[in-house]
């Protein structure tokens, strides 16, 4: 209670009770093991060649060992020497000439692999470079729409906060509008409104999830805007908007950091039910959302790999993600301290 | 008291314009439009132009939003543009079989959640509570869409447990046979997020003085929990029911469209696709109406779950 501590004390004595936190280091390093393969992943380095159809439709995963061959049909296939038609063919005689004017032109041999680590989709196409390329647009979706968000969340929610009046209740309106409306309705207006592609679903998410964060941050501003620090800096002539965000903001930016992650995990999850419905990331690109869609019908064949490993990317993805966002709250809001 | 319900009900105005103004500018401004998309590949410019002039498309954008409110003050919405079904009868036919999946989910949810909650809390930092908080966050990182794809297929498609999907004319029938799996999937997703909100709920309480007190005076754990944890814990358990009544009219889209439920979900996915107005107006205000409207019950409830609470 004696000194007030300086704001990189504060983050500084979080990076420590971070540190401490061996659940909160071990996601750590899962999020930054899944970041360094999305930047590989964006540089092209790793699953450039996603779209390749490198093995047969649907090859197994190399454990299960390729697939049996098909019984074959019904059908005998004739034996003994073929029958010489060549008196009574009439094409008889052009076919030494067309067999070398084909020899001019190579056939290039497709080798087409049986088995593949993680298997392929309908179309031969490697599931574990899907997952990869995947894994890059999804987390993207997420972590852009989180941003989006935040942004408008921070951004009204201290300038209803802030000033309060006239302009906190008309934004007071306005989140009760947003907040009226179904969200699935919400959305699915953004996205009929917006057409589809990954800008889409960033904007969609974005402009529709800002109201917690709103509501949040106002009451953060409403608190901060009349202690004695923001009082102290109007004295010595601060203007408003110098109070709001270089005074206020740093205040309250644990606040935002976590909000930003809580909305990352659940947009990253409405990213797949968009993508689903056709209403996200668009066919020539791939997200967990379009492997999941395509995974259905596969299993009715069978072939489960496609859907487990993009389960498996997101579980682990996200699992990681959330127990790191609540080891950060913990780190910077220890009041909260195993809560939830 | 009568004061305070008129002054909640006259500050629903502001609100409901705006969501009926939103909703217009979204659709009218930026939406297919439907003429066209009625009229299908092979309409001439002919049969387009009269389609518009039959909706009225034809008119001033402020005569369209006009006849709209004519139409929310009057309570009649007109006829869906797609199938000419009277919007009204398409609630009636449609919500029940919403409400048949709905109800049951959001029953089991908060029974099922509830308890398993409050013991996690009590046991809090034992080996329990933490492996609960391990399968909850595991179970939260998987996909709706995964729960449900593998669960038609495991427990319909492969053990025949139940139908693949399907639903009839019996409310029975359907509660008997149609909705289990849908609940039991829709149940299970829940659970996992209900839990440990719960959690933190009661956690919160039971830091509080007053449970110590009751503690020292010697009252045994159960009364301590369900009797003074559990009451001070209704106010924020009130407040997330009332978020996810709404939802239980409107429906999950997804159970809808993968379990083949004529539902209410499914018809507002169909009429966004379709630009289908009037449907997409009636089913925005009717939510809207019932998030105020649940917003006050639940306002009410405080009072009654806590009587320090003061209205004003």
């Amino acid at each position: 209670m004696s000194r007030p501590r300086r704001l990189a004390e504060v983050w500084g004595d979080a990076a420590r009770r971070l540190r401490a936190d061996r659940v909160g280091m071990a996601s750590l390093g899962v999020v930054l093991a899944f970041v360094l393969l999305i930047a590989a992943s964006a540089a092209g380095l790793v699953a450039g060649g996603w779209q390749r159809e490198v093995a047969v439709p649907s090859a197994p995963p190399g454990l299960a060992g390729p697939r049996q061959a098909q019984a074959p049909g019904l059908l005998q296939q004739p034996a003994g020497p073929k029958a010489d038609l060549s008196d009574v063919d009439p094409l008889a005689p052009r076919y030494g000439e067309w067999e070398a004017r084909a020899a001019q032109y190579r056939d290039v041999e497709l080798h087409k692999r049986q088995t593949l680590p993680l298997g392929a989709d309908r179309m031969g196409r490697d599931v574990l470079a899907k997952a990869v390329k995947g894994t890059e647009i999804s987390v993207f979706v997420g972590l852009m729409a989180a941003l989006v968000a935040t942004s408008i969340g921070t951004l009204l929610g201290a300038l209803g906060g802030f000033f309060g009046g006239r302009l906190g209740d008309a934004l007071e309106w306005l989140y009760n509008v947003f907040t009226s409306i179904p969200g699935i309705l919400l959305i699915f207006a953004f996205a009929a409104v917006f057409g589809r592609g990954i800008g889409t679903v960033v904007l969609i998410l974005g402009l529709t999830g800002w109201t917690g964060v709103y509501r949040l941050l106002r009451a953060e501003f409403m608190k901060h805007a009349v202690r004695d620090y923001v009082r102290a800096a109007q004295a010595i002539g601060a203007s408003a908007g110098s109070r709001m965000f270089r005074h206020i903001l740093p205040n309250v930016s644990h606040v935002i950091l976590v909000q930003l992650s809580i909305l990352t995990v659940g947009f990253i999850k409405a990213e797949v039910i968009l993508s689903y419905l056709g209403l996200g990331v668009p066919v020539d690109q791939v997200s967990w959302g379009t492997m999941l869609a395509e995974a259905q019908s596969e299993l009715l064949l069978g072939h489960w790999w496609q859907l487990a490993t993009a389960t498996l990317f997101m579980a682990l993805f996200v699992t990681a993600f959330s127990l790191l966002t609540d080891a950060l709250r913990d780190a910077l809001d220890p009041k909260l301290r195993g809560l939830e | 008291m009568t004061a305070y319900l008129l002054r909640r009900l006259w500050q629903m105005l502001p609100t409901l314009a705006g969501v009926v103004l939103l909703v217009f500018v979204l659709f009218k401004a930026f939406g297919g439009d439907p003429a066209e998309i009625l009229g299908g590949l092979n309409a001439t410019p002919q049969q387009i132009e009269s389609i518009r002039q039959q909706l009225g498309l034809d008119r001033p954008w402020w005569v369209q939003l006009w006849i709209f409110v004519q139409q929310i003050a009057s309570f009649d919405w007109g006829r869906s543009w797609a199938t000419g079904e009277p919007v009204a009868q398409l609630f009636a036919t449609r919500l029940p079989a919403t409400l048949t999946v709905m109800l049951p989910i959001l029953v089991l949810d908060t029974l099922l959640a509830l308890p398993l909650a409050l013991a996690v809390a009590a046991m809090r930092g034992s080996l329990t509570d933490r492996l609960v908080m391990v399968v909850t966050t595991v179970a939260l990182s998987i996909s709706f869409l995964v729960y449900i794809i593998v669960g038609q297929y495991l427990f319909a498609f492969r053990l025949g447990w139940f139908p693949v999907q399907g639903w009839s004319d019996s409310l029975w029938t359907n509660l008997a046979v149609y909705a289990p799996l849908p609940v039991l999937l829709a149940v299970l997703v829940g659970l996992a997020p209900q839990t440990r909100l719960y959690r933190s709920f009661f956690l919160d309480e039971i830091g509080q003085d007053y449970v110590r007190t009751a503690r020292a005076k010697g009252l045994s754990e159960p009364v301590v929990l369900l009797r003074h944890v559990l009451r001070n814990a209704m106010v924020p358990i009130l407040t997330n029911i009332g978020l996810a009544l709404p939802g239980i009219f409107v429906g999950s889209f997804l159970i809808e469209v993968f379990f083949s439920i004529p539902g209410l979900g499914r018809e507002v996915l169909l009429a966004v696709n379709r630009s289908d107005y009037p449907v997409i107006q009636a089913v925005t205000v009717y939510v809207a109406l019932l998030t105020m409207a649940v917003n006050l019950v639940v306002d009410l409830l405080y009072k009654w779950a806590d009587p320090r609470v003061e209205l004003k």
